[in-house]
């Protein structure tokens, strides 16, 4: 598989707090790969650093071969890295439809267009007129999802995308990802539930305190490694 | 059988029509104004038109791109001063010279712009401000231009719009109609466009948008250019009714931007509506109470505290929590990108 993205030795820091130390990740073409951790962990700084929020000068962020380490937040999203954001952050003063066309702003070519969000999502065809923030979470969601899709990126970001929504909506949320995948787009998603993670996933990697514990494919993977890797070592034999 | 609908929605698509019909009555009776107004009345229009083209450019950039300035007098006073150079040095036609000195005054703002865009927040503000005051210095030393005394436009040229008084008059008022109606059907234009959907959103959240890939650099600077554009246009136009400027009235900060300020920020900020509502405020506010020495200025202050303790959107913002209404539909157009 060619790598789509690859970190090496990647840090972060808030100020004079040090968040991540040195975290290796690949993401190969077509690949949908789960980040999982509990809170505080690094996931979400992760993603932070990756598309430009956070500052990222003379790293090592290798993305379809160019270092994109340092770029702006609107280049790293033309050269195809869309994010859904924790907490949706859809636009209030437009409606569903506007909050999707926004997300074509910087466009490149691809399969994704309104009509094809709708098809994934036709809970939404309904409420297009309706401002984004008058939809319930779940819907809300989907419209943060279509909306990083219309620019159709290769390297979509789910940061935390199930949180605080009901069981049933998270679970027809994820029953879009295998259509995401389709269209060839490789997906990182962040994710608390780790039982989600495993079954959407083609990789893991699980995180803490700022560092990689855990990486292999879902199969691969006992209960034992994974509650070891999340809680820490000492709680090995509690959280089992 | 026939259900008369009283829904909520209902109620609101009805306001927005009645706002519409409103909007273009009164666009109907100032087009005809010189037909019924006294020449004192077509003073105030002219005066308030031109107001409503600086609040709508101010709005424009404050309401929409979040560059709060308060140096829109440099670009009122440059478009002032170059349109006194061109008319009377270069020797240009009045309808001329105001379009070239509002290009002049633009690509002045391209510099400035460079400048004014290291600094962030409240310091843009002032960073603003003290371009404007340097402006006003270079006008003052100006000797060719009356240098800190100022100077008035030759009789000739105020003339050469139209030999009697009621004719010059009338061409003036038409220039006023026109900038004022331009700068609103210019900002929906602009809020339709592909354009729009970023000013909202950068409007909404400048981060979120960024992270969407909108440029919002380079969004707000080309609303900065085009704005100090527009504001200087309005600016030529104030001077040649005046026909008389000094810097003193020409970079003026209480004239140019702390009234424009009070107009949008009570009338509301982010929308199209908002400086209408403003600019109607203010001028009747100033005709009822214009005689009240100070007491006028303490009450304008109380006004605009007052309606920004009830909606920080101003009076448009508080009629919209009540009614979910536009006068101005920005439907966005979708935008045609091929698929390359």
């Amino acid at each position: 598989m060619t790598t789509l993205l690859e970190t090496r030795n990647l840090t972060a820091f808030y100020g004079d707090f040090q968040a991540l130390f040195g975290v290796d990740i690949t993401v190969g073409q077509g690949e949908t790969v789960a980040l999982i951790g509990s809170n505080g962990a690094g996931k979400s700084t992760f993603l932070r650093t990756l598309t430009g929020l956070l500052p990222a000068k003379g790293q090592d962020i290798r993305f379809e071969g160019q270092n994109i380490a340092g770029w702006a937040a609107d280049r790293i999203h033309k050269a195809g890295i869309a994010m859904v954001p924790e907490g949706r952050r859809l636009f209030a003063s437009l409606t569903v439809e506007e909050n999707l066309l926004i997300g074509a702003s910087g466009k490149r070519a691809g399969p994704w267009s309104l009509e094809k969000v709708y098809e994934i999502f036709p809970d939404l065809i309904a409420k297009k007129n309706n401002p984004g923030t008058a939809l319930s979470g779940g819907q809300q969601q989907m419209v943060a999802i279509g909306r990083a899709l219309m620019s159709n990126p290769t390297l979509l970001l789910c940061d935390e995308i199930s949180l605080g929504l009901a069981p049933k909506v998270i679970k027809d949320i994820y029953e879009a990802v295998p259509l995401i995948r389709e269209g060839g787009t490789s997906i990182l998603v962040v994710e608390q539930d780790v039982g989600q993670a495993m079954a959407v996933a083609d990789r893991v990697y699980c995180f803490m305190e700022g560092r990689v514990t855990l990486s292999g494919k879902p199969a691969d993977l006992t209960k034992h490694q994974i509650a070891a890797a999340y809680f820490g070592a000492k709680n090995e034999g509690e959280a089992a | 059988m026939t259900v008369t609908d009283i829904s909520p929605a209902n109620t609101a698509r009805n306001i927005s029509y009645a706002l519409r019909g409103i909007i273009l009555i009164a666009v109907l009776a100032l087009a005809l104004a010189p037909m019924w107004a006294s020449r004192a009345d077509l003073r105030l229009f002219m005066e308030a038109l031109s107001f409503l083209a600086l609040a709508q450019m101010w709005n424009l950039l404050a309401g929409y791109t979040g560059l709060i300035s308060v140096g829109q007098q440099a670009w009122v006073g440059l478009g002032g001063y170059f349109f006194f150079a061109l008319a009377m040095f270069a020797g240009m036609p009045v309808l001329l010279a105001i379009p070239l000195a509002a290009i002049a005054a633009a690509l002045v703002a391209l510099p400035t712009a460079w400048v004014a865009f290291r600094l962030q927040g409240a310091y843009f503000a002032i960073g603003t401000w003290v371009i404007a005051e340097v402006f006003r210095l270079i006008a003052a030393q100006n000797g060719a231009l009356g240098g800190g005394s100022g100077i008035s436009l030759p009789v000739e040229i105020a003339k050469s719009l139209a030999e009697s008084r009621n004719g010059r008059e009338m061409v003036m008022y038409y220039l006023a109609f026109g900038i004022g109606i331009a700068s609103v059907v210019l900002v929906w234009l602009l809020l339709r466009s592909k354009w729009g959907l970023a000013l909202t959103a950068i409007r909404d959240s400048e981060p979120a948008a960024e992270a969407m890939g909108v440029v919002t650099r380079r969004v707000k600077f080309l609303i900065y250019i085009l704005t100090a554009g527009v504001t200087a246009l309005t600016g030529a136009f104030i001077f040649l009714q005046k026909l008389r400027i000094t810097p003193d009235a020409a970079f003026s900060v209480n004239e140019w931007t702390a009234f424009v300020i009070f107009i949008v920020v009570i009338g509301g900020l982010g929308s199209i509506e908002g400086p209408i509502i403003g600019v109607l405020v203010f001028f009747a506010l100033r005709e009822i109470a214009a005689d009240w020495g100070s007491w006028y200025l303490i009450l304008m202050g109380a006004i605009a505290i007052a309606v920004m303790l009830i909606n920080k959107r101003g009076i448009w913002g508080a009629v919209q929590v009540r009614w979910d209404v536009a006068a101005f539909p920005v439907r966005k157009i979708l935008p045609e990108r091929s698929r390359d």
